[in-house]
């Protein structure tokens, strides 16, 4: 990371270069839960980016008052009250969606991507920019989330925010659904080959192999 | 980091405050919200209600629902056990599928009745009524039963001969999406309509057939077109039909109403 992070880099890194998801390989259980339709996608990327957003403006404003030995369990009730907070606005004003979100709203609270950022740069940077911070991761979630969402309704359901696109044999069209889009493994093989495009565009992504294989050797026979 | 920051009264204070107003917000936006939620609550289920029923489309607004509900709909308690309408407690808050969690108004069925896989059943349920001119028109029941992975919450709807379907569908699973879930088709649920539950002894003759319903079969007003990689889904649907329709659900309640004695 540069020395002096800017807003535009703490907002935009993280939607390629840096993505929680395509890089740090944070907050993966969400993405395989909520993506099989576009629209609880949507709402789980607005409500994650609004949570990181503001725990990261609100850890920051008194991470000079927080002690070190107490630092996580702070974070985390501050996290889990915003969190609860999404969760009463949304069965207020959408029931609907959060009926399909069920726990995954409340699971924010476990969601490495919030913490990670509260960790790692609210407690070392000033309010405004962690917050930037927090949208900023915020929106590289939601670009990985949407794409899946958008991949898995389209070719799993023939539809679009609810919208038939490709009209299915079920209802009388043309498309047959690939079944194995709409469940959560699905999820599994679209996240890796992301990644895979993704590092294959920023070749900086790519990490050194932790291992190599050595070649077969075969006991002497004596 | 300071050494000042580090001391005990240091970190339980802050500790303290963190907690306190924490729990100021959050228990600020639950209590404010309360009211919003419950209505909403309150009003998806009479949405669900209606659009099993046919009465209103996907699209109708909350006014819509509350206002078509209000002036169609009468909520009436059943007692499953006796089969007679009872006054026991409020249809409009009394929730069935809470009431088998509670040992007083529950209980546990054998393995022989529990066909539906519910395992306790309340001692009273909600039938919804759309009445004209002092007679049933269309009767709503609840229903649920299990099917592959999850418990299914519907509604069927009876017309006024309280044989033939009107209405049926679901608000409430998690079958697997694209199988199971197909119960949710729009293209499925239209089957329905028109299929006639009991034969003419009067015994639960619905059956879900694999491999598509012959119409010219005598016996095709009973069968439903099974779902296509579903089995165990479509074999739960049927099987929580032959639940709530029998001796054990409302079977009672409708024979007793058959005969007016309800």
């Amino acid at each position: 990371m540069v020395a002096k992070p800017t807003v535009r880099h703490v907002l935009f890194n993280p939607v390629f270069e840096n993505n929680p998801i395509g890089l740090q390989i944070l907050g993966i259980c969400s993405a395989l839960a909520v993506t099989s339709n576009l629209k609880t996608a949507l709402v789980m990327s607005l409500a994650l980016t609004l949570v990181t957003g503001f725990s990261n403006l609100s850890i920051s404003a008194i991470r000079s008052q927080i002690p070190s030995s107490i630092r996580m369990i702070v974070q985390m009730v501050i996290i889990a009250s915003l969190v609860i907070v999404v969760d009463q606005i949304l069965k207020a004003y959408a029931f609907s969606l959060s009926k399909q979100l069920s726990v995954f709203v409340g699971l924010i609270i476990t969601n490495c991507i919030v913490m990670g950022r509260a960790e790692a740069f609210a407690m070392q940077n000033p309010p405004k920019l962690s917050f930037y911070d927090g949208i900023g991761n915020g929106l590289g979630y939601s670009f990985m989330l949407l794409s899946l969402g958008f991949v898995r309704e389209l070719f799993g359901a023939g539809k679009l925010m609810g919208i038939t696109i490709l009209q299915t044999v079920n209802e009388g069209g043309w498309y047959i659904p690939n079944g194995l889009l709409l469940l959560p493994p699905s999820a599994f093989f679209l996240i890796g080959l992301a990644i895979w495009g993704l590092r294959s565009w920023k070749t900086g992504q790519k990490e050194p192999a932790a291992f190599r294989i050595t070649s077969h050797v075969r006991a002497e026979s004596y | 980091m300071s050494e000042r920051k580090e001391t005990i009264g240091r970190t339980l204070s802050v500790a303290l405050a963190v907690c306190l107003v924490c729990s100021v917000v959050v228990s600020g936006a639950a209590v404010s919200l309360k009211p919003q939620q419950q209505e909403n609550a309150l009003l998806d289920k009479q949405r669900s209600i209606l659009r099993i029923a046919g009465m209103i489309d996907e699209t109708a607004g909350s006014a819509e629902v509350q206002r078509v509900f209000d002036q169609g709909i009468t909520a009436r308690l059943v007692d499953l056990q006796t089969g007679h309408f009872t006054d026991a407690e409020d249809p409009r808050t009394f929730e069935p599928v809470k009431a088998a969690q509670n040992p007083s108004l529950s209980r546990i069925l054998s393995p022989e009745q529990d066909v539906a896989s519910i395992r306790r059943l309340e001692r009273y349920s909600v039938a919804y009524l759309v009445e004209k001119n002092g007679e049933i028109e269309t009767l709503i029941l609840p229903v649920r039963g299990y099917g592959l992975w999850s418990t299914l919450y519907g509604f069927i709807a009876l017309e006024k001969d309280l044989k033939t379907v009107s209405g049926f569908g679901f608000y409430q699973h998690a079958e697997t999406p694209g199988l199971g879930g197909e119960v949710d088709n729009p293209r499925w649920l239209s089957q329905w309509p028109g299929k006639r539950v009991y034969d003419d002894n009067g015994r639960v003759a619905v059956v879900m057939l694999k491999g598509g319903v012959n119409p010219a079969n005598p016996q095709a007003v009973h069968q439903v077109d099974a779902i296509a990689g579903a089995t165990l889904t479509s074999r739960g649907v049927e099987h929580l039909l032959h639940f709530w329709l029998g001796p054990d659900g409302f079977g009672p309640f409708l024979q007793n109403l058959k005969k007016g004695e309800a």
